[in-house]
């Protein structure tokens, strides 16, 4: 609230939301390479297949997806009550809870909890809230070694490069560029390590042994935070979740205020949603869940950091807000035609796909009609698939054509504005919508005798950047119909059909 | 002002400027369900050998014996037991066993050829067991380190589905929900059987 009471915007977030060139420009690099459409094109197909498999076992997923949707809403609701009484179940527990505005505060918070165990060394679990901070790159500028520990995350890292999907974040990297990425980067490697996935993941299992049982300290997301009980939980696969979330004597947990859920018995809905939304299994391999602290067993000291970073600008949109029911399954990705061709690169967020298109903007904003989130919402063509495999059927084409919307708007100023209103004013008289077509006559001079447009002049060229403009006609109907041509024509047509 | 009220403050001033939904919480879906021993059984060993899991049924009498042969048949001479685990299920086992106790540093668990537990409660319809760190199931790191997992999975335990297995937990012990071995698609969505977690899991179904 502002001094006078009156409720003031919520900032938008920072860090990893926001690339450098807009969509169209960085989508033109990506589709340039033909490994990385080959790699996705198989990945989304083959996640798609098992998705479907796994959902139309279940005869009640609708319904089930109707529970997680409301149960989205509901949290978003009471937010301020329930994130009240995780801290205190969590603090009940013996944990501490920290709070973040945004992501300088939240790499700051990590830090300082990191330097007062004493260790230089952290060692991460996947984790799409600490890769929207920077995290890694913050430790790094501060003297502290991070090391992902998923598998795909590690080759990303070792690799100095980006994830390009949220749940297989290497799906760009084939086997032989692993195994270059391995001998090149991971310290102690066997020279002779080939191509076989299975020994590739035998390589990173021996590299992280050793980081799993000397390193103190871990960082891990959360999937869920249970208002009610206090219980975080984090669903995997390999066991590196479960090695950093029991091994080290410290965890520390970076959750996005919007990962609540506001009881225990919630889990019986997400538990089912995600799995098969996400990889397209019955249930992951691994889950883990736990409250506070447990003497004996795991972590002996435990900080739970609640990061905004956006996610209170988001809220205040009533439309946009339905983007904080994401639950992270990759879902929307995997049946985009738009992702499926691009690659999560072209998007420069931490969130790709369709999604992406709707959180980016939301958390970071669209300061300008330049900023390259602007660009994020026009990265579809609103076929809706991504709204039918959403696990908590959030409506992402109606939030994109929002979002348009809004930029619009914001874009008063901008050319398509002044070309809208250009458009407006000629159509408005027919006087001043002829002249504007003889004009458009103009264009055959930049056709020349091929009869296509195949560059247009300044801020136009965008269109034909990837396709030929047919040149304009000589005349336009209008002008024919006022023709001798015409009026012969129009005589002829008349009398042979007063003779049939 | 401190970051927590000033988050709290945002998200009150956001719920100001776009007021909240009205929403009914339609529990919908299925919920109660029971299926025979049989049927519930025979779910569960498909759903478990799907994963790649290898299954073993028998009747309590049988379970010592069983146990023996399944840690006979992996080469395990030295495994972990939990300090509650009931005794008498390695009465043919004729390794060694060491009980676990929470002075015992994570590292060397890693010695162990294996491990054998008790579980909590196990979900047919997706295969998965829970344990929840009783005595018979051990601290997290028991069931983590080794390489072979060897866990016991009585039939009056089997629920049909995730609603009904939650159902029978404390959530404010440190669960771990196990959906076969570890496993990784990562490289080529190749999926890879054993990466951290145990790379064997043997399931012993009694009843």
């Amino acid at each position: 609230m502002t001094a006078l009471g009156i409720p003031a915007v919520p900032p938008r977030g920072s860090g990893n939301l926001r690339g450098v060139k807009a969509f169209p420009d960085a989508a033109h690099h990506e589709l340039a390479n033909p490994q990385l459409r080959r790699n996705i094109g198989k990945a989304t197909h083959t996640i798609r297949r098992k998705r479907l498999n796994v959902t139309g076992e279940l005869p009640d997923w609708e319904h089930l997806r109707e529970a997680g949707a409301a149960i989205k809403t509901d949290v978003l609701n009471r937010l301020p009550e329930l994130l009240v009484q995780l801290e205190e179940a969590v603090t009940a527990r013996g944990g501490i809870v920290h709070w973040a505005t945004d992501a300088t505060e939240a790499n700051a918070i990590v830090t300082d909890l990191i330097r007062k165990t004493g260790s230089d060394e952290v060692i991460k679990v996947k984790s799409m809230a600490t890769q929207e901070i920077g995290l890694n790159e913050h430790l790094e500028a501060q003297g502290i070694a991070a090391y992902e520990t998923d598998l795909a995350e590690l080759i990303v890292q070792l690799g100095h490069d980006k994830p390009s999907h949220i749940l297989v974040p290497a799906i760009h990297r084939n086997r032989a560029e692993i195994r270059e990425i391995f001998l090149r980067e991971m310290p102690d490697v066997d020279p002779d390590l080939d191509d076989n996935p299975r020994h590739l993941a035998a390589a990173a299992r021996k590299f992280l042994r050793h980081k799993f049982m000397t390193v103190p300290v871990a960082v891990s997301g959360a999937n869920f935070g249970i208002a009610e009980t206090g219980t975080l939980a984090v669903v995997e696969s390999e066991g590196n979740g479960r090695m950093c979330l029991t091994l080290p004597h410290t965890l520390i947990t970076v959750m996005g205020i919007e990962k609540l859920l506001p009881t225990f018995r919630d889990l019986e809905v997400f538990l089912q949603l995600l799995p098969r939304s996400s990889t397209g299994e019955r249930m992951n391999p691994y889950t883990s869940m736990w409250t506070g602290v447990t003497p004996g067993d795991g972590p002996q000291e435990f900080h739970l950091v609640l990061l905004d970073n956006g996610r209170t600008a988001a809220l205040a949109d009533e439309m946009g807000r339905e983007a904080l029911h994401c639950i992270r399954c990759s879902a929307c990705l995997n049946v985009c035609p738009v992702y499926e061709r691009t690659g999560g690169h072209a998007y420069g967020s931490t969130y790709p796909g369709p999604i992406g298109a709707v959180l980016s903007p939301q958390l970071a904003g669209m300061d300008d009609p330049d900023d390259p989130n602007a660009s994020l919402p026009f990265a579809s063509s609103l076929c809706g698939a991504c709204y039918d495999a959403c696990p908590v059927k959030i409506d992402i084409p109606s939030l994109l054509v929002e979002l348009r919307h809004q930029k619009v708007e914001h874009a008063k100023f901008g050319l398509e504005a002044a070309a809208m209103k250009a458009a407006s004013l000629a159509m408005s008289s027919s006087t001043r919508w002829t002249a504007a077509q003889k004009a458009a006559g103009l264009g055959r001079v930049l056709a020349g005798r091929k009869g296509t447009i195949t560059s247009l002049p300044g801020p136009l060229g965008g269109w034909t950047d990837a396709r030929d403009m047919p040149a304009p006609p000589k005349q336009t109907f209008r002008q024919w119909w006022n023709s001798d041509e015409g009026r012969t024509a129009l005589a002829r047509a008349r009398e042979e059909g007063q003779n049939r | 002002m401190n970051s927590r009220d000033v988050v709290l403050g945002r998200i009150r001033s956001a719920l100001t400027l776009a007021p909240p939904t009205e929403v009914d919480l339609p529990r919908d879906y299925r919920l109660g369900r029971t299926l025979p021993d049989t049927e519930r059984r025979e779910l569960l060993v498909d759903r478990l050998v799907d994963y790649k899991a290898h299954v073993h049924e028998c009747t309590p009498a049988q379970l010592p014996t069983v146990l023996a042969e399944v840690l006979a048949e992996r080469g395990a001479r030295r495994i972990g037991i939990p300090a509650g685990l009931e005794l008498s299920w390695l009465a043919e086992f004729d390794g060694e066993v060491v009980v676990d106790s929470a002075d015992i540093p994570a590292p060397e668990l890693g010695d162990l050829d294996g491990v054998v537990t008790a579980s909590a409660v196990t979900c047919a319809e997706t295969g998965t067991i829970f344990l929840d760190g009783s005595p018979d199931q051990g601290r997290r790191a028991l069931t983590l380190v080794p390489d072979l997992h060897v866990c016991v999975v009585g039939l009056d335990d089997v629920e049909v589905g995730v609603p009904e297995a939650l159902a029978r937990l404390v959530p404010d012990r440190p669960i771990t929900m196990i959906s076969g071995p570890s496993a990784t698609s990562d490289i080529e969505l190749e999926r890879v059987e054993g990466v951290h977690g145990p790379r064997t899991l043997d399931v012993v179904i009694v009843s």
